[in-house]
């Protein structure tokens, strides 16, 4: 039955029919329909998720030139070129930019709106239309936010602490958190359609400890967005009702409690690091799987550990307030919790490296960024236990030691993990390969500017260097020339890939189905570029996650013919090293 | 530029306690680096496409070892978190002993005052070995009183005061920051903290504190009151005797308020609140919200009074229930001794040694620096002007 499931014929023709027609290409997502009421009425959710990778992939741009600012002006302990009011304001469009229009929705809206329905056998997501309201959302609150810091600014930082940003800040604080808040939504869009996807589009046979972790990983996010963005959204909607109507909420002055801000803020802002980093969690899952030809080992431990996060995640957000008047009892009940939050992290490590163990590594472009984000992300979670330690934390909180910290897992953890992902699935998505020499280049590149770059913070800020200063005492020099000349090696490493990506659209060479010789249904099933509807016919799966066999070794597997036939049968393209299915028998 | 540092001086008791536990935790998190990323190269290198190993008998769970490494690390967790915590416990409890400073955050300038009346901007001279409590509110935004060497921080906040004590062990001039985004000149926002020997402090105290200035603005004719006295003579300027009697006697119209610090309060609505520092500020801001039982005709708000006119009126209140403020300058031996109050005075005089741009916190915020005044101070090693 299985076999006849994965032979379909319906799938096999959609590949590029031999010889005859080289130029005329099948019909597929991109070249269905090309005008342009086509894409921006689109409801299929691989166009939308290439729109949101477009989107963001300018936003990113944006907020990396602000941060360039920010690293040429911290070159000299007087500044360079800014007055204080515009680095202020340069600092808080890195990061609003970057937190809350780039990282919030990168793997989830691009990556993900195009691969969940891909990966676990559905023609579309639940609510199309919703999903393209989610851009549009998007879109418009970046505009504002963007109008905001463009003319004018803000200058209040990302975080938006009151009483500064509800009554003492000058700048454009209310529209640029309307556009926050409209972008909230977009998100809320994402994850609710995800849940209902997840939960009851899955094809035949696809049960929940058979679906790729990414998959996990996407509906773990899914949850917190769901539970999270909704307080945020309030939160900010309130700084706005007292900063414009002078309704007391968070302003002493006015009645108000200014610590309650933080409460909120963070409720949302604490599990929304979760939402930015679980995304590329359950990527290297797909990339370490892929690239070792094997099943990710302790798949159900790894699968949980993306709940526990998320449950975790929201019990700790108090972290950030112990240098505040929080009650001592109540910082040592976020700071045990925040010791608990290390150990699923932990696990997901652990079990990644023992994947590779009797594995059969290719060093892929993608296989190189998976090892980079797992280094990175190793110091970034312990350099982490350092800020939730109550002690160490009363000297370290809001130093450039923080900055490094989270630097180190929301770039050298969720950017390294999403472009890891996106140089696994560029096949998939464009029907094109790069040139993977330059992809390496790059990717090593990357993690040296990346060390460079933020390492430097953490001495800095041990030191004793405050973050969101402009002026800085002489002593701390060195170190921040280190980190603005690392960061110029970070932006070459950002700026290739766009070179390449871009050239291989028209110029890389055909992708083929399955260039990666990877199991999951995008890769099986589904051609490069996907048709529209994505599978000419809905898979029945009848194989466990990540079933490969490296070599003749596998035991386990030796005797599961399905899968064998299976994977032998759909695998094209694929180098010839990992058709495993040759069948050879063990022993 | 030619400096190189890694480590700041550690200044304070807190300062060498928390530097071992840090100490600990990088040595923990140099080892799980180094030995995760060698394992990863290790086994990627070795088991690289087209090597020739063994991959036979290869496994894709154990739950004896996901057990393993998930309560290896947790033990490991909580020994770090039991240590931290009480670690931590001790930055809530000050000693006794210790002697108290006030002080005021605003945009972007620390002012800070001593219970015998000397007060200093963006500055704290503070003797070696002595134990000092902050005792610290803001007058806009929320700012953090920040000193690395001592390894400490803790918030400011407008509405509420927040403490922090140390105890400084080495002499030396340490930077002072604002460490809480404030607005635009929040880099700007800081100093040094002096840790002198206790000669150098008597000299320094007997000359009046190099920042020495009258106390809030007041007119009278000593100058140089401690806090108590010049909350005493708020008292009398803005009447509030005529209802609250600073002696035993009840006067009709409110409380005595002979002894009540430290006491539960029965308020009017029901609740029962403890007569603490924030009590007696709120007090005076918010009096509806604190209406006694028994005494329904209320208090008007004055909420014209500054904070720092809260503080002394604070301070000349708990001086009725017998609470002195603890002064820095009693514990030190000093030539000046008993006459150090009246040298004090007569400096803080002298006309232009009133600090013009901070001589009463409501005074609005200094200009753009321009010049980059502030900076040269913070930073440049020049003295404060």
């Amino acid at each position: 039955m299985s076999v006849t499931a994965l032979k379909t014929p319906g799938v096999a023709p959609k590949t590029a029919p031999e010889g005859a027609a080289h130029d005329v290409e099948p019909e597929n997502y991109i070249n269905t329909n090309w005008n342009i009421s086509s894409w921006l009425l689109t409801g299929d959710h691989k166009r939308i998720g290439v729109m949101y990778l477009i989107a963001i992939t300018f936003i990113f741009a944006l907020g990396g030139l602000a941060a360039g600012m920010v690293r040429f002006e911290l070159t000299a302990p007087r500044g360079q070129i800014l007055s204080s009011e515009a680095y202020n304001k340069m600092f808080s469009a890195h990061g609003i930019l970057m937190v809350f229009f780039f990282l919030v929705p990168s793997i989830p809206a691009s990556l993900g709106n195009f691969l969940v329905p891909l990966m676990i056998g559905a023609r579309d997501l639940a609510f199309p239309r919703l999903n393209l309201l989610s851009w549009y959302l998007y879109m418009i609150g970046a505009l504002m936010t963007l109008g905001a810091i463009v003319f004018g600014g803000v200058d209040t930082g990302w975080t938006f602490y009151t009483p500064y940003s509800s009554i003492y800040s000058n700048s454009n604080v209310a529209l640029a958190i309307m556009g926050i808040f409209l972008a909230g939504f977009s998100s809320i869009f994402t994850g609710l359609n995800f849940i209902v996807t997840i939960h009851k589009m899955r094809a035949p046979g696809m049960t929940w400890f058979r679906l790729p972790l990414f998959i996990w990983s996407m509906y773990a996010t899914s949850v917190i967005i769901m539970l999270g963005t909704p307080v945020v959204a309030i939160t900010l909607l309130l700084v706005v009702v007292e900063r414009t109507i002078g309704l007391g909420i968070f302003s002493p002055e006015l009645g108000g409690d200014p610590v309650l801000f933080q409460h909120m803020f963070w409720f949302y802002s604490h599990p929304a690091v979760y939402i930015m980093i679980l995304p590329s969690l359950g990527i290297i899952n797909e990339l370490i799987a892929a690239s070792c030809k094997k099943r990710i080992f302790g798949y159900p431990f790894v699968a949980f550990s993306n709940l526990a996060i998320a449950v975790f995640g929201f019990i700790v957000w108090g972290h950030h307030m112990f240098a505040t008047t929080q009650s001592m009892y109540s910082s040592m009940v976020f700071s045990v919790i925040s010791f608990l939050v290390a150990i699923p992290s932990a696990i997901k490590v652990f079990n990644w490296v023992t994947t590779i163990y009797k594995g059969s590594v290719e060093f892929s472009a993608p296989m190189i960024y998976a090892m980079s984000f797992i280094g990175l992300f190793v110091i970034g979670g312990l350099t982490g236990l350092f800020l939730a330690a109550l002690a160490t934390d009363v000297h370290l909180t809001a130093t450039y030691f923080v900055v490094a910290h989270f630097h180190y897992i929301m770039v050298g953890g969720a950017l390294t993990g999403f472009l890891g992902g996106l140089h696994f699935w560029w096949p998939k998505m464009t029907g094109r390969m790069y040139p993977e020499s330059w992809a390496k280049v790059s990717a090593i590149i990357l993690f040296i500017g990346f060390n460079v770059t933020f390492f430097p913070q953490f001495v800095v800020g041990y030191v004793g260097m405050p973050r969101r200063y402009h002026f800085y005492a002489p002593e701390y020099q060195i170190w921040h020339i280190m980190s603005s000349a690392g960061a110029s090696i970070l932006a070459v490493g950002m700026i290739i890939p766009a070179f390449y990506f871009l050239w291989s659209l028209k110029n890389g060479p055909k992708a083929g189905r399955n260039p990666w010789g990877a199991i999951g249904l995008e890769w099986s099933h589904a051609d490069s570029p996907p048709i529209p509807t994505n599978f000419a016919e809905i898979p029945i799966v009848t194989w466990e996650a990540y079933e490969y066999s490296p070599d003749a070794h596998a035991v386990a597997y030796a005797d599961r013919e399905d899968v064998f036939v299976g994977s032998d049968g759909e695998i094209d393209g694929a180098p010839q090293s990992v058709l495993s299915g040759e069948k050879v028998q063990n022993k | 530029m030619g400096e190189f540092p890694v480590r700041p001086v550690a200044a304070s008791t807190y300062a060498d306690d928390v530097d071992k536990l840090f100490f600990v935790l990088l040595a923990l998190t140099l080892i799980f680096t180094v030995v995760t990323i060698s394992v990863l190269i290790y086994l990627a290198v070795k088991y690289r496409r087209g090597a020739k190993v063994d991959r036979s008998d290869a496994h894709d769970h154990n739950t004896t070892l996901e057990i393993a490494w998930s309560a290896g690390p947790l033990v490991l967790a909580l020994a770090v978190f039991l240590w931290s915590a009480k670690l931590f416990a001790s930055v809530y409890a000050a000693p006794a002993n210790a002697k108290e400073v006030f002080v005021i955050g605003k945009q972007w300038m620390w002012h800070l005052q001593h219970a015998n009346g000397i007060r200093e901007n963006n500055e704290l001279h503070v003797p070696i070995g002595q134990a000092v409590k902050l005792t610290m509110i803001s007058q806009d935004v929320i700012h953090a009183f920040y000193v690395p060497e001592f390894r400490l921080q803790r918030h400011v906040e407008p509405g509420h005061y927040s403490t922090m004590w140390f105890t400084p062990t080495r002499v030396g001039k340490y930077h002072l920051y604002c460490n809480m985004y404030c607005g635009t000149q929040h880099s700007e926002m800081g100093g040094w903290v002096y840790v002198m020997s206790r000669e150098e402090y008597s000299k320094w105290y007997a000359s009046g504190g190099a920042k020495a200035v009258a106390v809030g603005g007041l007119n009278t004719p000593n100058g140089g009151l401690s806090m108590a006295q010049a909350g005493a003579a708020l008292f009398q300027q803005y009447q509030c005797a005529s209802c609250h009697s600073g002696d035993a006697v009840k006067r009709g119209k409110g409380p005595s308020l002979v002894g009540i610090y430290g006491t539960n309060r029965q308020l009017a609505n029901g609740k029962t609140v403890k007569a603490d520092d924030g009590y007696l500020r709120n007090v005076l801001y918010y009096p509806n919200e604190y209406t006694l039982k028994g005494w329904p005709q209320g208090m008007p708000s004055y909420r014209n009074l500054t904070e720092e006119q809260v503080l002394q009126i604070n301070a000349y209140v708990k001086s009725l229930s017998g609470v002195t403020t603890p002064n820095l300058s009693a514990q030190v031996p000093g030539p000046a001794g008993a006459k150090t109050n009246q040298n004090n005075a007569g400096a803080a005089l002298v006309p232009g040694a009133v600090d013009t741009d901070g001589g009463s916190p409501d005074v609005k915020a200094p200009a753009a620096d321009t010049d980059n005044q502030q900076w040269r101070y913070m930073y440049g090693g020049e003295q404060y002007k």
